[in-house]
C-alpha cells in the first residue's frame, strides 16, 4: 500500500472544523459584538488587561493554535467552494487562499513571539 | 447532451446550480460560512499584530472593529453559528462511534457535541471576562 499524506491533511481539516465550530461563534461574540452591543465594557479589552493575559505562554500557544487551525480550515474550504461556484481555477485558488493563510500564519507568529 | 462515446449527460448550470434546489442552497450557504470565518480569523490575526505594535495601534484596531465593522461582525456571527450547528449535526456520519460492539445512536453523538459546544462557549466567555480576577 502506498503511503499517503491524506490522513494528516484530513485530520488537520477535521480538527480545524471542530475547533472552528466550537469556538468561532463565542470568539466573534466576545471580540466583535460584545462592546458594540453593550454586553461588555470596553475596559475588559484594555491593552493592559490583554497584555497581562498574553504574558502567559500557554494562552499564547492556545491563541496561535486556534487561529492557525481556523485560518487553514477556511482557506481549504474556500478553495473547494470556489470550484463549487463554477470557478475552475484550482491553481489560482491554491495560490490565493493558501498564500493568504501562510502570510497570516507568519504575521501571527511574529505577533505572538 | 450527447457525448462522443454515445452516452448522454444532463447539462448542469455551472454557475447557478446551487440556486435550483433548497438543499443545494443550504449547502452553499454552509460553505460560504468559511469566507466569513476566514475574514474574522484575519481580523483577529491583524488585531494581535497591531497589539504587538503597541497600545495606540491596538486601540485603533479595536475602535475600527467596534464602530465600522458591526454589520460584518453580525453577519459573521450568524454564519459561524450556522456552520457550528451543521458541523455537529453531521458528526455521526463523519465519525460513527461504537461502544461495546454496538453503534452509538446518532442523536446521542449530536447531543453530546451540542453540549460540548455550549460548555466551550460558556467556558471561554467566563475565562475571558473573569480571567484576571481569579
Amino acid at each position: 500500500m502506498s503511503v499517503s499524506n491524506k490522513p494528516i491533511i484530513w485530520s488537520l481539516f477535521a480538527a480545524g472544523g471542530t475547533v472552528t465550530a466550537l469556538l468561532t461563534p463565542v470568539l466573534i461574540l466576545i471580540f466583535a459584538l460584545a462592546v458594540p452591543f453593550g454586553l461588555l465594557d470596553a475596559e475588559t479589552f484594555s491593552y493592559t488587561r490583554l497584555h497581562l493575559m498574553l504574558e502567559c505562554p500557554l494562552i499564547r500557544l492556545v491563541v496561535f493554535g486556534v487561529l492557525f487551525l481556523s485560518l487553514w480550515h477556511s482557506a481549504h474550504r474556500l478553495r473547494i467552494t470556489l470550484h463549487d461556484f463554477g470557478i475552475r481555477a484550482d491553481g489560482l485558488a491554491v495560490f490565493l487562499f493558501y498564500g493568504v493563510a501562510a502570510i497570516a500564519t507568519v504575521l501571527l507568529g511574529i505577533a505572538l513571539i | 447532451m450527447k457525448l462522443a462515446n454515445g452516452n448522454y449527460v444532463r447539462p448542469t448550470a455551472r454557475f447557478s446550480w446551487w440556486l435550483s434546489k433548497k438543499n443545494y442552497f443550504s449547502y452553499m450557504m454552509r460553505e460560504l460560512s468559511s469566507l466569513f470565518i476566514g475574514i474574522f480569523s484575519l481580523i483577529m490575526v491583524w488585531g494581535l499584530y497591531q497589539f504587538s505594535q503597541g497600545e495606540a495601534a491596538y486601540n485603533a484596531w479595536s475602535n475600527n472593529l467596534w464602530s465600522n465593522l458591526t454589520v460584518l461582525s453580525v453577519l459573521s456571527f450568524c454564519f459561524a453559528v450556522y456552520h457550528s450547528f451543521t458541523w455537529f449535526v453531521v458528526t455521526p456520519k463523519a465519525m460513527p462511534l461504537k461502544f461495546a460492539g454496538k453503534r452509538i445512536p446518532g442523536s446521542i453523538i449530536i447531543a453530546a457535541h451540542m453540549l460540548l459546544w455550549m460548555g466551550a462557549t460558556i467556558f471561554v466567555w467566563v475565562a475571558f471576562v473573569y480571567g484576571g480576577e481569579l
